[in-house]
């Protein structure tokens, strides 16, 4: 062979070689996840459910496009399932065709019907609500997500952007609770009464709360138990500690506090359906929920059982919206393009 | 003694089928997210259009545009400024911060950000500071500017991005004859005059390369621009494909975006145009001039600042962080050797096959092109890839991709997809992202070997290949040096491309950093960004020496 071509031969080798270290295919026996949630939150669950049934599990981390991965993959995709937030990227899963139905006792049994996809095709595995932070000494006992476009929150209101997901969320359960008209009304309120851009996180929120840049902000709820959790001294427990956490509902008295969810599906074409099954009823296992509520402080499906104690004391019981989790999904669309019309996010 | 056979330059034929090839399919597959785009694209309804054009695309274009502006004044202020200083002057630790300059290119934008935004924050060390030396409290009565702003935005990607165009101001000023400049002087100009009549229209071209590269990496970004919260073509690329669920749109959305990107590509090859002949001619490189008093510390000061506010205090603040946490009890997890490990590995593969690719398509286009011009249609199809974000190319590259993926499956019957689990599609898709480094470099380096070297070497009996091996490899070092390096300081904080094609069980250091970042927790994000920049750190001070080395040398003393 011509130097030159062993050159290129080993270069290519080499390329090949390199990358090709840590990947390995799926071995039978084996359940293959995707995922978009972030590794540590999902990792203690699955190192569980290996020790107890020893089964292996392989993760893919897909941020965005986890639908568009396993379409393209079509019929040789190796995942067996699916797991998301929000319940509007279950329901594009289950339209994108890449989900298929389970029939399961156990998951039927553990988690109530309004927390299950129609036909059973998603499954949702924990809740989480969209909470009020506020200062610690600010005197306010409860509030309604309406009131935060009056005038008088002017220049206190912290927020992540308006097209988050979690946002959207709740802007489109606003749609289906107050109509849209009403809703771009309080947009356009709730973005006058910004203290900062609409941008940063959830635990901004906080920590802006804590330099006086703001007094009242939206965040999820498990924030409140990962701060208030941190060691002390450390930046994440001054935040946490700067903050206490009231339970808003809607207008409507009978409404609740906004919820949203994590959960799972199982592929359309999973090679290995049954360990797919076992994992997700592994997940609505008391065990499994216990960890949910405990390590991610997430609120869980399962009734009975127990909440974080710091969850319990600094947020409380939740009183879930009556709202239908599809409605939500169904409105998600139109929320987003609110945010835009309104431009909260300029 | 083998005939002589003289062939009419140019052409296809001139260069074997093999090659051509090679060439044409690498040319073929950085083209195919692009052409996968336009088919997304097409098949959108124009239902959300209407929409976008209202109420997103106006804001994200000027939002784009002015981003645009201001770094380019930052980025072309400071980065001739800084070049024109050390090679024109003489002052102390000039020869330290000649190299010390490039080492922003080790800082990915999103880390910038991302540490920016703590030390600046209102509770921060640095505005605690400000308080305490001015008498508040607490920040409500006080408080800077918000760093989330576009003005904090051009801030930051200026610091970051100013060593491009510094790189190449530098390598044309330091190669400059001097003749040139002692005539202007003779003839009455000052200091400032030379500089602004003789030395500034030389360098135009120069100045093109630089800005359009430190131009396109700006409009790739969407790490820093998230975090900053600015509304760019490139976040609201992204945004409509994740909130709003309409891939056709965001597909459409980039098309668009890409024809500015044509536009600023034109300009490059605009400015190579005129760089045909640069470098190694018989140049004598300026004599510094020595710089006394104030003077010499003002020089030493100013050329200091960007490497402080580009490099020095991210990567203390970094370190510090890094420390504390070491020595708080934290201890290195598994998955952080795993994402060294696999980043490491990656960016080598990459860069070998990027080369090697680099190497294919700028010989074959030397040989296929009559004249020694290192730009035509094969180099530029295989540099497009660098114009796209890396987001919307992996969004691009994905179907097809995994269509390769399922044909060869089916061809060798495989069960499942084999390229995708071997990590193959990965690599490809960060080599079509990074071609563009390497084609250049070797590109512009092949057009500096003037073309009686080869002719010798082909009337003394050589054959095309075999001039290639013994007589343009070895002096396309450096060439090839530099564009591995490049390609490896990229490859190792690439981001969005990892994030959507990784196989099973794969996370490199930004995806670790940007999983601990996404989650608001930046237990192990610290580590793994320290972990980038000094994995980055030592190719481009490897990069340095070698680029400035071979100038330094050629100053004759007088």
């Amino acid at each position: 062979m011509k130097p030159i071509h062993r050159l290129i031969a080993t270069a290519l080798l080499a390329g090949f070689g390199a990358a090709a270290v840590p990947a390995h295919a799926q071995n039978a026996g084996e359940v293959t996840v995707y995922t978009t949630r972030e590794p540590a939150l999902i990792q203690p669950l699955l190192t569980a459910f290996t020790s107890r049934t020893g089964t292996k599990v392989n993760t893919v981390f897909v941020k965005d496009g986890l639908l568009e991965r396993v379409k393209a993959e079509g019929n040789r995709s190796p995942a067996d399932v699916l797991m998301t937030v929000d319940v509007g990227n279950l329901v594009d899963l289950v339209e994108g065709g890449v989900t298929q139905p389970v029939k399961s006792r156990e998951l039927a049994s553990a988690i109530p019907q309004q927390l299950r996809g129609v036909d059973d095709q998603w499954f949702a595995l924990s809740l989480r609500a969209r909470v009020l932070y506020a200062d610690k000494d600010l005197a306010l006992k409860s509030i309604h997500y309406e009131d935060l476009a009056d005038p008088r929150w002017k220049g206190k209101v912290c927020l992540r952007s308006g097209q988050h997901p979690y946002n959207t969320a709740l802007v489109a359960a606003l749609i289906a609770h107050d109509g849209e008209a009403k809703t771009e009304q309080w947009l356009r309120g709730v973005k006058a009464n910004l203290a900062r851009k609409a941008s940063g996180g959830d635990r901004d929120v906080a920590r802006d709360i804590l330099g006086g840049i703001c007094d009242v902000g939206l965040a999820n709820s498990y924030y409140v138990g990962q701060m208030k959790a941190a060691k002390e001294g450390t930046d994440a427990r001054k935040w946490g500690d700067a903050i206490k956490v009231i339970r808003p509902t809607f207008d409507n008295p009978r409404s609740g506090t906004h919820v949203n969810i994590s959960g799972a599906s199982v592929a359309r074409h999973a090679p290995n359906q049954a360990g797919a099954v076992r994992l997700l009823e592994f997940l609505v296992s008391e065990p499994a929920q216990a960890l949910y509520a405990q390590i991610n402080f997430e609120y869980p499906v399962r009734k009975g059982v127990a909440l974080d104690p710091i969850i319990g004391s600094a947020i409380g019981d939740l009183k879930i919206d009556s709202l239908q989790l599809a409605e939500i999904a169904r409105h998600r669309k139109q929320a987003s393009v609110l945010v835009d019309k309104v431009g909260f996010d300029q | 003694m083998a005939a002589l056979r003289v062939r009419p330059p140019g052409g296809p034929r001139a260069v074997g089928p093999v090659w051509f090839g090679l060439a044409a399919l690498i040319a073929a597959a950085a083209l195919l997210p692009i052409a996968s785009l336009a088919w997304i694209a097409a098949g959108a309804d124009g239902g959300h259009w209407q929409h976008l054009v209202d109420h997103v695309l106006p804001v994200a274009l000027s939002n784009t545009v002015v981003l645009l502006a201001g770094v380019a004044v930052i980025v072309t202020g400071v980065g001739t400024a800084c070049a024109w200083l050390v090679t024109a002057f003489e002052f102390p630790g000039r020869r330290t911060l000649g190299w010390a300059l490039l080492l922003p290119l080790a800082m990915p934008t999103y880390i910038v950000a991302y540490v920016y935004l703590d030390m600046l924050h209102p509770i921060g060390p640095v505005q605690g500071v400000i308080r305490a030396v001015l008498g508040y409290d607490s920040p409500r009565q006080f408080r800077l500017p918000d760093l989330r702003s576009m003005g904090g935005a051009i801030f930051l990607m200026g610091c970051v991005l100013y060593p491009y165009v510094y790189l190449t101001m530098r390598a044309l000023f330091a190669s400059q004859s001097r003749r040139l400049l002692e005539a202007a002087r003779t003839l009455g100009e000052g200091r400032w005059g030379a500089f602004r009549r003789v030395a500034w229209p030389l360098a135009r071209p120069a100045l093109a390369v630089g800005l359009s590269l430190a131009l396109l990496e700006t409009l790739n970004d969407i790490g820093a621009s998230e975090f900053l919260g600015i509304n760019t073509l490139t976040v609201s690329i992204y945004s409509t494909w994740v909130t709003r669920s309409d891939l056709a749109a965001a597909a459409q959305i980039a098309c668009a975006m890409l024809v500015a990107v044509a536009g600023l590509m034109a300009l490059e090859a605009h400015g190579r145009r005129h760089q045909r002949f640069g470098g190694s001619r018989n140049q004598d490189g300026m004599t510094p001039i020595p710089l006394r008093g104030a003077w010499a510390w003002a020089a030493t000061v100013a050329t200091a600042i960007p490497v402080v506010l580009g490099f020095a205090a991210p990567a203390a603040y970094l370190l510090v962080d890094v420390v504390q946490r070491l020595m708080s009890g934290q201890h290195l997890t598994l998955n952080l050797y795993n994402g060294l490990r696999n980043s490491v590995g990656l960016a080598l593969g990459v860069s070998t096959l990027v080369v090697a690719g680099g190497l294919v398509v700028a010989w074959t286009e030397r040989r296929v092109s009559a004249a020694s011009a290192p730009s035509t249609w094969l180099t530029r199809a295989a540099s497009v890839g660098y114009a796209v974000p890396g987001s919307v190319l992996a969004i691009g590259l994905l179907a097809p991709a995994l269509a390769v993926d399922r044909a060869w499956a089916w061809i060798t019957q495989s069960p499942g997809l084999p390229l995708m689990n071997l990590g193959a599609i990965l690599v490809g898709a960060c080599c079509i992202r990074f071609m563009a480094m390497s084609t250049g470099s070797i590109g512009a380096g092949l057009s500096r070997i003037a073309p009686e070297i080869e002719q010798s070497a082909r009337l003394l009996g050589e054959t095309h290949h075999g001039t290639l091996k013994r007589v343009h490899l070895p002096l396309l070092r450096p060439a090839l040096a530099t564009a591995a390096l490049l390609v490896f300081v990229d490859a190792m904080k690439e981001l969005p491309v990892t994030l959507l094609l990784r196989p099973m069980n794969f996370d490199t250091l930004a995806t670790v950093l940007y999983g601990e970042a996404a989650r608001g927790a930046y237990e192990e994000g610290a580590l793994a960004a320290l972990a980038i920049v000094l994995a980055g750190l030592l190719p481009v001070a490897w990069l340095a020496r070698t680029q400035f080395a071979s100038h330094t040398r050629r100053n004759p003393s007088p």
